[in-house]
């Protein structure tokens, strides 16, 4: 199950949260991290140094051989934006429930009542999903859903548009529309670490432009939606991600769900997948 | 009134429950608690040297103890919510469930270091009592844990006590608590918080445009 997983890069870590060396687990393996100065270290259990790469506030690691770059989100990179990191919270469902339950968006106005969504705008209007090939990512465009507060510097309701991009098996970016900043993305992600197939630690973070509102607001904001879905994330049975159509039938909600699973499926990740049908 | 606050916790949680039940407005003040540990930073060192959340301010009254803060705003409104002299031993009962749940729910959530088996263990003891005592008052015809309206006892008790599940430890043994957290989530002005979800069922219908 985890040969393929391996050569992936994962999220262990804030940079701003390592103060003292960490035992953590990546893929059931128990790993350490920490730092020296300036550089970051991970080691696995046989004290063997993995690569590192630090990025989007985060320290990234491999067990294996990395097969591409770390990804890159080039609107992060503006030098005005602000840059959040959100911490993490541990969610006991398969990291890839984790990042699937992100990419929803039917949701909202059932778990984040009055917040990212209302009855009776519960409608998804159909949008475009690709398997980008060329970047082998997967993609949701022209995303539009009806929001009371899109964001903790939304005044009152607004048609929010999104793009849904995932950017590894464990790693989705959100682009939602700016409300101080027409034209411009927000960018929010979910870095998802894979404890074993069943348990993750989720670490959020964003990039935002937002001049007003305070620090610690915005990290109540997006600790208060990730933790409305947690108690969702833990009731879903089975735990682990179903990549075959069986107990779960999709509807046309759930096409950037259904992509994201064909394309699990044909890239042969199946850490966290239940892979025969229910 | 000024709270000073944050989102994931059972006590500040406490505030803005009674508060938003007696109908009281408060300006809350959200303090980055996690990740960047900020309610140990010297400005909140400086309002509250114990370095705990909630903290409310009320003029020139700041308080601290969640259940302190309970009966200021019980005692700013109906005076029903005060309660009776049983109170005090809820009071006792919801310390029980913070030391065990509530710990347990901050070591599943935020990893924090503690004897995650015990804090599970000594929390279904206090599940079971409470269980127990809300039976008892039911088939007396009571609903809620010191007679037949909801005072700040039942508040201090409700938040860890739903947010059970969090912290690794089921509620699906205890029908007459599920029973009781029903009926407190159906109280007139009640406000979710991550974990408790609200009844959408006393939602009105929806007004579907034609």
């Amino acid at each position: 199950m985890t040969s393929n997983a391996l050569n992936y890069w994962y999220p262990v870590a804030m940079c701003s949260g390592i103060n003292a060396p960490r035992d953590t687990l990546l893929l059931d393996e128990a790993i350490t991290l920490g730092r020296d100065g300036p550089s970051y270290w991970v080691r696995d259990a046989s004290g063997k140094f993995l690569p590192t790469v630090v990025r989007y506030g985060h320290l990234w690691t491999s067990l294996g051989q990395p097969n591409r770059e770390l990804f890159t989100i080039p609107e992060a990179e503006a030098p005005d934006r602000r840059l959040v990191d959100c911490g993490s919270v541990k969610v006991k469902c398969s990291p890839l429930r984790a990042v699937e339950n992100f990419l929803d968006i039917a949701h909202f106005p059932f778990v984040h009542t009055d917040i990212l969504g209302a009855e009776p705008h519960t409608e998804v209007a159909r949008y475009d999903v690709e398997i980008r090939e060329d970047v082998n990512e997967v993609w949701a465009t022209r995303v539009k859903f009806y929001q009371p507060q899109a964001a903790q510097s939304a005044d009152g309701g607004i048609t929010t548009d999104y793009m849904y991009r995932v950017a590894a098996p464990t790693v989705a970016v959100l682009y939602k529309t700016c409300p101080p900043r027409p034209g411009e993305w927000d960018v929010i992600t979910l870095f998802v670490q894979p404890l074993n197939e069943e348990w993750c630690e989720v670490w959020p973070w964003m990039a935002l432009y937002d001049d007003t509102t305070l620090h610690a607001e915005l990290v109540s904001f997006q600790q208060m939606i990730f933790m409305q879905d947690r108690s969702i994330l833990e009731n879903q049975i089975p735990r682990k991600l179903p990549l075959d159509p069986g107990m779960e039938a999709p509807t046309q909600a759930d096409m950037t769900s259904i992509a994201y699973r064909r394309w699990l499926k044909k890239i042969g990740y199946t850490y966290g997948a239940q892979v025969v049908a229910a | 009134m000024i709270l000073y606050d944050y989102i994931l916790s059972a006590s500040c949680y406490k505030v803005r429950l009674m508060a938003a039940l007696v109908n009281i407005p408060l300006t809350l003040k959200a303090v980055n608690f996690h990740p960047k540990k900020d309610h140990k930073s010297d400005s909140m060192l400086a309002l509250n040297p114990a370095g705990t959340l909630p903290i409310l301010v009320d003029g020139e009254h700041i308080m601290t103890q969640s259940t302190q803060i309970l009966r200021h705003l019980a005692t700013q409104a109906d005076s029903g919510w005060l309660g009776t002299n049983a109170d005090a031993e809820w009071f006792n009962f919801a310390d029980r469930l913070n030391a065990s749940l509530g710990i347990a729910r901050l070591h599943d959530i935020l990893s924090y270091d503690v004897d995650i088996e015990k804090a599970r263990r000594d929390g279904v003891t206090q599940l079971r009592k409470l269980e127990e005592h809300l039976s008892e008052m039911r088939f007396d015809g009571m609903a809620f844990l010191t007679g037949t309206r909801p005072t700040i006892a039942d508040i201090a008790c409700f938040p860890n006590t739903a947010l059970a599940p969090d912290g690794g430890v089921s509620l699906d043994a205890y029908p007459t608590i599920r029973l009781w957290m029903r009926v407190i989530r159906s109280l007139p002005g009640f406000i979710e918080m991550p974990g408790i979800h609200r009844l959408h069922e006393l939602a009105p219908d929806p007004v579907v445009p034609v």
